[in-house]
């Protein structure tokens, strides 16, 4: 049983996607579990389905969109702090670059 | 199947939706007076594109070719300032041999700013009453061409707004038409599955180097087609946005690569290879949105789905822009702009293929000559820079 502000897009993700924003302090159930959300999420992030392992993959519709940077718990917000692309080094460091705020065109 | 039935008939064939006359200044130096002739006319169909650059460039040449020559054109004048180096002579007489009335005002030649105006507002009056009497036909749906692209995406765009799209493409993909999507850059870490979808292995390499080019091409310049708003959205990677950008182009097999100003030449699913050719030269492939509308809609396409999480307002020039729109929250602020609510997903109000029927049934009737949002609200954006391509090879396109 999935919180329906959360989104599972592929029963093999695991990570589910805030459909509506959530406020820090809110309560989301995940699979019957109580977690407790520990910083504002904007309708779009990410959240783990279960424990994951550092360097494990994280799936998002059926593909993998990069890897754990650390072991996340289930429920924690997952985003720059904590995995990282897998894809070629520049585009990270791009990624990097335009999110210090100088670049970025779309 | 019949699309439209009161289509303009070109003389090439073609069949346009729209009857628009164009204004092309030649160079910047011609824009304000070009600007200042369209505006009594904006908002019966006479638009306004031009090339800013006063240096020849092949594919600035191929590109204002083949957009004054778009099926959505009925008429085109051009503004010289008269030393620039486009070959004026060469467009005039490439667009005459379409078939369409075309006349050229050099302003040197005219008496300046003042002048010109005056005989430019009066040759468009004369334009317009030539374009009057084009021959109509139904316009068939395996005639119909529709250009994909995204902007202003968020974590909502992969979800609902693409997804979305790429159903519709998959309805107008298996009923005849020609589909066209884009943004190599924004395909990066989708090679290996985009390349099973080609008809033929040797096309599959050819799309796998298409986004390899632009990945190399990004690695030069330094510089990710990932911005701050992408992950102030909730998307952490390049490839989490690639895949959401992918889902626009649906499921159906990929027949061929275009490159910009290349027409399909039959009904199917295409990539537009959008990236420059060679030595990285004159800077980001696509400054923005817009440069790649223009590059969809010189390859033919009669329609463009552009789909934003963020809210994008742009229109273009020659062919609607019908805006699909993913972030319900989006929506809700800015519901004039948006044609297609896809956030209506999240809330429970709709299913992707309801959503993807919603698309192609609103991209028909806009085909039959309903104004979209962005249309309506005579946004008319146009943009061309300098870029370089090598021609396409036979395997680009092959026969299956």
């Amino acid at each position: 049983m999935v919180d329906p502000r959360l989104l599972r897009l592929d029963p093999l993700d695991n990570v589910l996607v805030t459909i509506q924003t959530l406020e820090a302090g809110d309560s989301v159930v995940i699979d019957g579990r109580k977690f407790t959300v520990t910083s504002r999420l904007t309708l779009g992030h990410k959240l783990a389905a279960r424990d994951i392992r550092n360097g494990e993959k994280i799936f998002k519709y059926h593909m993998p969109i990069g890897s754990a940077t650390r072991d996340i718990s289930a429920g924690e917000h997952i985003h720059l702090h904590n995995m990282k692309s897998d894809y070629i080094d520049t585009v990270e460091m791009q990624a990097r670059h335009s999110l210090d705020g100088h670049h970025g065109h779309r | 199947m019949v699309i439209a039935e009161q289509a303009y008939l070109r003389a090439d064939g073609r069949k346009g939706i729209r009857n628009h006359l164009v204004v092309a200044y030649l160079v910047e130096c011609a824009h304000h007076v070009a600007r200042e002739i369209v505006y009594p006319y904006r908002e019966v169909g006479v638009q306004l594109i031009g090339f800013g650059g006063c240096y020849p460039n092949a594919y600035a040449a191929k590109m204002m070719k083949q957009l004054c020559t778009h099926p959505n054109v009925g008429g085109v004048l051009l503004l010289s300032l008269g030393c620039e180096s486009f070959k004026r002579t060469e467009l005039q007489a490439a667009v005459a041999a379409s078939g369409r009335p075309v006349e050229t005002l050099v302003i040197q030649q005219s008496g300046g700013t003042r002048k010109t105006i005056e005989q430019g507002r009066s040759l468009v009056e004369q334009i317009l009453k030539g374009m009057e009497y084009v021959p109509r036909a139904p316009l068939e749906m395996r005639e119909f061409v529709v250009g994909t692209i995204c902007g202003g995406s968020d974590a909502t765009s992969g979800i609902t707004a693409n997804p979305g799209v790429g159903r519709a493409f998959d309805r107008l993909v298996r009923e005849g038409a020609s589909g066209i999507f884009e943004e190599t850059s924004e395909l990066i870490g989708c090679e290996a599955i985009m390349a099973e979808r080609a008809v033929t292995p040797e096309l599959g390499t050819i799309l796998g180097n298409a986004v390899a080019k632009a990945a190399a091409y990004h690695t030069v310049l330094g510089h990710g087609s990932f911005a701050t708003g992408n992950a102030e959205g909730g998307l952490t990677t390049q490839e989490e946005k690639s895949m959401g950008a992918y889902a626009k182009s649906g499921a159906s097999r990929i027949s061929g690569l275009l490159k910009p100003g290349d027409i399909p030449p039959a009904g199917g699913l295409y990539l537009l290879d959008v990236v420059s050719d060679g030595e990285v030269r004159f800077g980001f492939p696509n400054i923005n949105d817009n440069a790649e509308i223009a590059e969809l809609i010189a390859c033919g396409s009669h329609v463009i789905l552009f789909t934003t999480g963020r809210g994008s307002v742009v229109g273009s020039a020659i062919s609607p822009v019908i805006k699909v729109c993913a972030n319900p929250e989006t929506y809700r602020r800015m519901s004039d702009d948006m044609d297609v609510d896809a956030g209506k997903i999240l809330e429970g109000r709709g299913t992707l293929d309801s959503v993807g029927s919603e698309i192609f049934d609103l991209s028909l009737a806009v085909a039959k000559g309903d104004k979209s949002k962005s249309e309506a609200l005579l946004h008319q954006e146009f943009v061309l820079t300098y870029k370089s391509f090598e021609p396409i090879g036979p395997s680009c396109l092959p026969r299956v």
